[in-house]
């Protein structure tokens, strides 16, 4: 078994018009930056794939990464708790102007949605949103006395994700906060897709230390020193450069 | 104009009533400061949405690592102790009723605890983020705000006017006048500052102010 690929261009071939694709990160934290820019070269290079569903926890920051994505005009829906930013400029503008949908989530049921997607459990039962706006037309049932409203899965076609250390089985690692949304993602889509700073042998990551077993991970890429969001942002980069 | 508290005295206020030993959540922006007041001799643990317990306070400019931020998104820092996890993990704690305290802002707060904290209303975008998990998840959540708004408006009020956050949630409010406690659907006046009258409180305040019994003064050190 070596779930590795060649190359970024490869690990996002499969992507079609149309398909939902969860990506990784809080804000900056954990987002596949690089992964997200292949999958705009491709579209630059094709068309292709476009009218996408993102599930991100947020809606990008200034003009690379998700907030590029969005810019290029590949996402027609976005699913996620936060589309706010230091630099939301890209999504703020095509949201006002009804370019994308937004279906927004409370975080804690964004994450438990994943992870039930993940787990095959189709509903679950939460406290949050009872009696607000985001509960509007979802069931309800009281238990032990108190209301909670009723949340679907949330599955994918897709998920890029960004880890630390990999092998070719496909077993991650996560460095810091940057796990954040990225495990649940790994167990939510039919393809998961990682890129990772170091590819290892197996044996490399102490079983002790696994926290994406590989059995969620069908492609690994080495991405070594991968972009950091806000980095990028204070250099105020925009992908792709414009060519002069 | 009348006296009244900064954003960092009412972070300060707020922070003298966490126990030892507590695990806190505090919401992103103004909240954030509350940890910077830490009676001596007590140690809590702080808690982020994005999986970290126990993180320290920001580092020397220059020296961020992204990879090591909080919910609001700014650098953080490791201490010994510290403890990384997933989202789901994340909202374990705060669903699960594992968090003691939760420190939020608000637009406004109802005299049956109702808070919302999230829309403005249907104009600009709208963004939740983990306040509504926050509001049903925590064993205390209390609000810290400034008394009224920029238009001089209460944010004490019978009822909310803005989209909910939650149902009958919050049980303290410390704002840049006084100290709330909301129990059996009202206010009760706990603090003050020494320089408002009663009277004068419940004038900048929508709903009525109950006092059950003495009204301590609202005294806060020049921070």
């Amino acid at each position: 078994m070596d779930k590795t690929l060649p190359s970024l261009a490869a690990a996002v071939a499969g992507i079609e018009d149309g398909m939902t694709v969860m990506i990784g990160g809080f804000g900056g934290s954990g987002a596949p930056i690089e992964l997200i820019h292949a999958l705009i070269d491709r579209f630059i290079a094709t068309g292709h794939p476009k009218d996408l569903t993102v599930v991100n926890n947020n809606a990008g920051n200034g003009h690379v990464g998700l907030a590029a994505l969005i810019e290029q005009g590949m996402v027609r829906r976005l699913i996620c708790s936060f589309p706010r930013s230091a630099d939301p400029v890209v999504f703020t503008e095509r949201y006002l102007a009804g370019q994308i949908e937004l279906e927004l989530v409370p975080q804690g049921t964004l994450a438990e949605r994943i992870r039930a997607g993940g787990a095959g459990i189709p509903a679950f039962y939460t406290p949050t949103s009872f009696g607000t706006d985001l509960a509007a037309g979802k069931p309800v049932e009281v238990f032990e006395g108190r209301p909670y409203v009723r949340e679907r899965w949330l599955k994918a076609d897709y998920a890029l994700v960004k880890a630390h250390l990999g092998d070719r089985l496909g077993n991650l690692t996560y460095r810091m906060a940057a796990r954040n949304f990225n495990p649940l993602m790994c167990m939510a889509a039919r393809v998961t897709i990682a890129q990772v700073s170091r590819i290892v042998e197996p044996g490399g990551i102490d079983p002790e230390s696994v926290i994406t077993p590989g059995i969620f991970v069908q492609g690994v890429v080495a991405v070594p020193d991968p972009a950091q969001e806000e980095d990028l942002n204070r250099a105020k980069a925009v992908y792709p450069k414009v060519q002069a | 104009m009348t006296d009244k508290l900064t954003p960092t005295q009412i972070a300060w206020r707020a922070a003298q009533d966490i126990a030892d030993g507590a695990y806190v959540n505090l919401g992103i922006g103004f909240p954030e400061m509350v940890a910077r007041f830490q009676p001596p001799g007590r140690e809590a643990i702080f808690h982020t949405e994005n999986g970290i317990l126990g993180f320290g306070e920001a580092p020397p400019a220059g020296q961020e690592d992204w990879d090591l931020i909080n919910a609001g998104k700014k650098a953080v820092t490791l201490k010994p102790g510290t403890a990384f996890f997933h989202h789901a993990d994340s909202f374990a704690m705060v669903r699960g009723g594992h968090l003691d305290v939760a420190i939020l802002g608000a637009y406004e707060v109802a005299e049956n605890g109702d808070l919302a904290n999230w829309s403005t209303g249907p104009k600009g975008v709208p963004a939740v983020g983990g306040a509504m998990d926050l509001v049903h998840g925590a064993k205390r959540v209390a609000v810290i705000t400034e008394h009224v708004t920029k238009d001089g408006k209460p944010k004490l009020v019978k009822a909310c006017s803005l989209p909910l956050t939650g149902v009958a949630c919050v049980t303290r409010v410390y704002t840049s006048l006084a100290v709330i406690d909301i129990e059996g659907g009202r206010f009760l006046l706990r603090e003050k500052l020494p320089s408002l009258t009663v009277a004068a409180l419940q004038a900048l305040t929508g709903s009525e102010l109950h006092l059950t019994g003495p009204v301590a003064d609202l005294i806060v050190p020049e921070l």
